[in-house]
């Protein structure tokens, strides 16, 4: 599995994202800077957490804008693995690669907590190894979470499987609809989440919850 | 020429933030309001033949940029 990590200014979660993801998968990772244009061979691009651009204009706006988009885009659309996770999935519905948007929290507050997660669909490289119906407990940092989508889109992506990940046990900590917590493209291939499981796989998180997230994808 | 852009929500995405500031003007002791909506404002200055061309590239950059057209309509003014 060669992974590349994409690193914009201002993000802050990288270092944890590259331990997660060499640990449990035991391949390195591959750096790759926002002004690049292209990748190195790579099956999976994740996009981690933090502020990218200081969330100026909107969360994940400028970074969506930024040239490495268009290698992301183009690898996407054959087939290539993409997760972005917090201010990754910002970025990535700022792109237009998943539907809907992610607004200001609902109650105006950042939120970094741990929440309960169901697993809606265990097909993805990122849930192989889980059962849907599964839950497991996951961080989320987070001021812009809400996730919103018009009703004719959210009635397909229900529809379709495209929900990954619900805020489960009346822990939904941003207001979003039908406590969508993470989705994937119509494909599957692209995924992002708010929650950071790279924040739970080790004994010293006090929890190893998400681990088989990081499991799935080096199955 | 100047262009001048309000990006708002558009009708039925909640605002929490217009419902924290109704709150707040409440709280200042205003009354026989309601409905507060926040959004942004931007100007820019731009050159161009006519007000039309101009009006044409800066809708481009509201589609591609400034608003988020998943949950904000735009409005474009220019001005010589």
């Amino acid at each position: 599995m060669k992974t590349s990590i994409i690193q914009f200014p201002g993000l802050n979660r990288e270092s944890d994202m590259i331990m997660a993801l060499e640990n449990v998968t035991g391949a390195k990772t591959h750096t790759v800077w926002h002004t690049e244009t292209s990748l190195p061979d790579t099956d999976l691009v994740v996009i981690p957490g933090g502020f990218s651009y200081g969330d100026y204009l909107r969360c994940g706006a400028i970074a969506a804008r930024s040239p490495i988009m268009k290698a992301i885009i183009d690898h996407a659309n054959k087939g290539g693995k993409v997760l972005g996770v917090c201010n990754g999935f910002q970025i990535l519905v700022e792109t237009g690669m998943l539907r809907g948007a992610l607004m200001r929290n609902a109650n105006l507050k950042f939120v970094c907590k741990q929440v309960r997660l169901s697993v809606e669909n265990d097909s993805t490289f990122f849930t192989s190894k889980m059962t849907k119906g599964d839950e497991i407990t996951c961080p989320v940092a987070h001021h812009d979470g809400n996730y919103f989508v018009d009703p004719e889109t959210l009635k397909r992506l229900e529809g379709d499987g495209q929900i990954v990940f619900r805020y489960a046990d009346g822990t939904n900590p941003n207001g979003s609809l039908n406590d969508i917590a993470g989705i994937c493209n119509a494909k599957g291939n692209v995924i992002g989440m708010m929650p950071h499981p790279e924040n739970m796989i080790e004994p010293l998180h006090g929890k190893t919850d998400c681990r088989p997230l990081f499991e799935s994808i080096a199955a | 020429m100047k262009a001048m852009i309000k990006v708002t929500l558009k009708n039925g995405v909640l605002d929490p933030q217009g419902k924290a500031i109704m709150g707040s003007l409440g709280s200042l002791g205003f009354e026989g309001y309601g409905n507060v909506r926040q959004g942004k404002y931007f100007e820019l200055d731009i050159e161009a033949a006519s007000k039309a061309e101009a009006q044409a590239r800066v809708k481009d950059m509201c589609e591609k940029l400034l608003a988020n057209t998943v949950i904000e309509n735009y409005d474009i003014e220019i001005a010589d």
